[in-house]
């Protein structure tokens, strides 16, 4: 049954090579079925690749533990989503896991362009098949799913695996991973149609309006594999706290910025011609760092919480990398003359100047967090030494830029094209920003000093402030005209033009997440010894230590305190945090209680017991003001996220500059 | 003045305050990975920096005392005692025989204090061959980190 899936993936590669060929000859030598035959190698390998991934699934369900990768991630006691989640368990199966994704994507992608673009179809296909081919190697030769145990040495039976690290065995497992990889493997997508249509020398931006829903649909995967992942650490210990800025985490979130930038920029070609060189390097850049994260977290370069196996496929990535940044390079550059700007920056006060710094400064944070995330490679190639830099390091940059960018999240959307007047400026700002500046006064009576708070603070609600003005204008006009009311109007309103109130949505999605950040500056924490009948304060709240338990069962040994909460002298609520050794791995977990609310959450951890004989529990208990609306922003966004890609009940009209062709003489004015 | 010229100097403006926050970031924050055996090596330089040692949890070193952890880094032959002081819930990853990160700075008597602890999950989650609970092989080829 391995072989069969072996040869699945062999054959996929062949045929991956085959479609790059084939759609490139065809092209070249204008022979419209050679291309028609590479498109259909295209479903084949999607059939091809389900194949393999069905019978890895089988095996890992099944227990086939003759395979070394089923041996290693799945064993007889683990509940079924975890066999199945298994396959993205280890490296061989989440390679397999991105091939089958990226041959799903190619076979939709030429499913719905097959009477489409079809000058352009070729180059595309070709694109998404060579990063095909490049993974399919990959799990064809050195990491191969399918491998068998211990081949050669008379071992045929192998009654049990390890299964998944306990760690490993929580919800999230079942989406994290793939919901990642959905985003990952998307950008490919738009990066190919942006080389398509500059290899086809195509003047227009027929490329991006194609992408804009791939494009969305690929950011709003990654947003949530991010923020799931966030969820994930936050919940289960070992991971430090929702963001550590650890090298994979920082992986999955470079990605995720330029996309962040590039949906932003392409607006301005759109509306105004301008940035388009700008936006191929950067769906260029943003396609690159999805295979850099790959490479990253998947070779062991840089040391992490999160460390996979170290293998030796890196250098494969590094190729891959140099291959195609060189080729990308010299493509845009030979290109230039049909990437050249229609209009020009006439203000510093305009909604391009917006775009542009927003740009810049999402540029700024990813080249900032690059950098941090491969110093010590760098410091160890330049001075021999492996130096690291750590979370204040990302902090000290990242705070000011996020905070700048929370600014122009309320100022961009509403500062007019090309120039603002001071009168156009007040008027859409004055309430805002009074709202905002008395926010700040606010806090700061009631003590509040946390310089960066009160300026989030105050920049979130001025923001939110533009926000709810341009709802209760547009659905004021509405409903005064149809005799509505005012939520009806606003649901209307939104309808009309999804993207921009869907945009506005994601925007408000952003501020929660920031309030949510901001609140970790008030955080507080306690590590107390105690016994049963102790009592101890943190934050506002008394925790009293009701019991101490202990116990086991099949899967693992546990230890339980169980701790009531009291708030000005009456009891809220219980919690139980709990420490479990698995008996089969020998791994600890800990099990933390957390008591969740939009105002603060209360996160008691039980580490362990003392042991210099007084047999008293160690219990760590912390205040994390506001981190629930980290939780809200996440689902703000993709609701914002799901209205934008609703088409619009109105189709916009507005003027455009378009290019349509090019004249091969200067024309003479006459005189 | 000219658009442009305002551009310019709004961008270098932020660009230099960032690439200033920046250096200053990684002054503070700068952290000399070495492993137990290098440090040995590093001589009085060692008490000054930042450090991240890097070595295997001695079994059974692993202490708790209140609020501070103490235990044992070894690689092969040297052994570096450890006293954990923060506040920071100890990983789950971090048992015996784990492979561990520590930061710090190194004390005058020789004990490494450390602010923060890290520790890798088993590499592919699997147990060393030989040691209680693995199957007994060895993939060919494939380098073992844990």
């Amino acid at each position: 049954m391995e072989n069969l899936g072996a040869i699945s993936i062999l054959l996929a590669l062949c045929l991956s090579l085959y479609a790059v060929l084939g759609s490139i000859i065809g092209k070249w030598k204008k022979r419209p079925l050679l291309v028609l035959s590479a498109e259909r190698a295209v479903y084949t390998i999607w059939f091809l690749l389900t194949a393999a991934s069905a019978l890895l699934v089988y095996a890992l369900i099944t227990g086939d533990f003759r395979l070394s990768y089923v041996a290693g991630h799945s064993n007889r006691a683990m509940p079924l989503v975890y066999k199945f989640a298994a396959w993205w368990g280890g490296m061989e199966g989440s390679l397999l896991l991105w091939c089958w994704i990226l041959s799903s994507y190619s076979a939709v992608v030429v499913f719905t362009n097959r009477r489409r673009f079809r000058d352009m179809m070729p180059y595309v296909t070709a694109i998404l098949m060579s990063v095909q081919f490049f993974f399919l190697f990959l799990i064809s030769f050195p990491e191969s799913p399918f491998q068998v145990l211990a081949v050669g040495r008379g071992i045929t039976e192998v009654p049990d695996g390890n299964g998944l690290n306990p760690l490993l065995q929580y919800w999230t497992m079942a989406i994290h991973p793939p919901m990642l990889y959905l985003g990952y493997v998307g950008f490919v997508v738009p990066f190919a149609f942006a080389m398509g249509s500059l290899l086809t020398r195509q003047p227009g931006d027929a490329w991006i309006h194609t992408t804009r829903k791939w494009t969305i649909v690929t950011w709003g995967f990654q947003t949530t594999g991010v923020l799931l992942g966030a969820g994930w650490a936050y919940a289960v210990l070992g991971w430090g706290g929702y963001w550590g800025w650890d090298p994979v985490e920082n992986a999955s979130l470079l990605p995720w910025i330029t996309a962040t930038a590039f949906l932003h920029s392409v607006m301005m070609q759109e509306k105004k011609g301008m940035m388009k060189v700008w936006n191929m390097v950067l769906i260029s850049t943003t396609f690159f760092l999805c295979i850099f994260g790959t490479f990253l977290t998947r070779s062991g370069i840089v040391g992490s919480v999160h460390a996979f196996a170290q293998s030796p496929i890196g250098k494969y990535f590094v190729a891959f990398l140099a291959v195609g940044i060189a080729l990308t390079v010299y493509l845009i550059l030979d290109r230039l003359e049909y990437l050249k700007s229609e209009s020009r920056l006439e203000s510093v006060v305009s909604r391009e100047s917006s775009f542009l710094f927003n740009n810049l400064i999402l540029l700024a944070s990813c080249f900032a967090v690059l950098w941090g995330t491969i110093f010590p490679v760098i410091s160890e190639a330049v001075t021999g030494e492996k130096i690291s830099v750590d979370a204040p390091f990302y902090n000290r940059v990242n705070v000011p830029i996020g905070l700048f960018l929370l600014f122009l999240t309320g100022v961009g959307p509403l500062i007019a094209w090309r120039r603002s007047s001071v009168e156009s400026l007040k008027r859409a700002f004055l309430i805002p920003g009074v709202a905002g500046l008395v926010t700040i006064a606010v806090l700061i009576a009631a003590g509040v000093r946390h310089f960066y708070a009160l300026i989030s603070f105050g920049l979130c609600v001025f923001v939110t402030a533009t926000i709810l003005i341009e709802f209760w204008k547009g659905a004021r006009a509405i409903a005064a005209k149809s005799a509505r009311n005012l939520v009806a109007a606003a649901v209307e309103l939104t309808h009309r033009n999804t993207r921009r109130y869907g945009g506005y949505i994601v925007h408000m999605g952003m501020v929660f997440l920031f309030i949510g950040f901001t609140g970790a500056a008030f955080n507080k924490d306690a590590t107390t010894e105690v016994r049963i009948g102790d009592k101890f304060p943190i934050g506002r709240y008394e925790l009293k230590i009701r019991d101490l338990l202990d116990g086991d069962n099949d899967n693992y040994t546990w230890r339980r305190a169980v701790i009531d909460i009291y708030n000005g002298g009456s009891q809220i609520g219980t919690l139980e945090p709990e420490q479990r050794l698995y008996k089969a791995s020998r791994q600890p977990t800990s099990e933390v209680a957390i008591r969740r609310r939009l105002n603060e959450d209360l996160y008691l951890n039980f580490a362990g017991v003392t042991q210099d004989g007084r047999n008293m529990a160690i219990i760590q208990s912390y205040v994390f003001p506001l981190v629930s609306w980290i939780w809200v922003g996440f689902a703000t966004l993709l609701l914002g996220t799901g209205i934008c890609l609703v088409p619009p009940k109105v189709k916009m009209q507005y003027a455009r500059t378009e290019v349509v062709g090019y004249v091969e003489k200067p024309v003479q004015a006459p005189k | 003045m000219n658009t442009y010229l305002k551009f310019g100097s709004l961008i270098a403006l932020i660009i230099g305050t960032l690439v200033w926050l920046a250096v200053g970031g990684v002054n503070e924050t700068k952290t000399y990975y070495k492993t137990v055996a290098e440090l040995d090596q590093m001589g009085p330089g060692a008490k000054t920096k930042r450090l991240r040692v890097a070595g295997d949890v001695e079994p059974g070193s692993i202490n708790r005392r209140g609020k501070e952890v103490e235990f044992v880094l070894t690689q092969e032959t040297q052994k570096l005692k450890v006293i954990y002081d923060g506040a920071e819930p100890l990983p789950d990853t971090f048992r015996d025989r784990a492979q561990a990160v520590a930061d710090g700075k190194l004390g005058d008597d020789g004990v490494f204090r450390a602010s923060r602890i890290q520790a890798k999950c088993a590499s592919k989650y699997e147990a060393k061959p030989g040691q209680q609970g693995a199957p007994v092989y060895q993939k060919e080829g494939e380098r073992r980190s844990s």
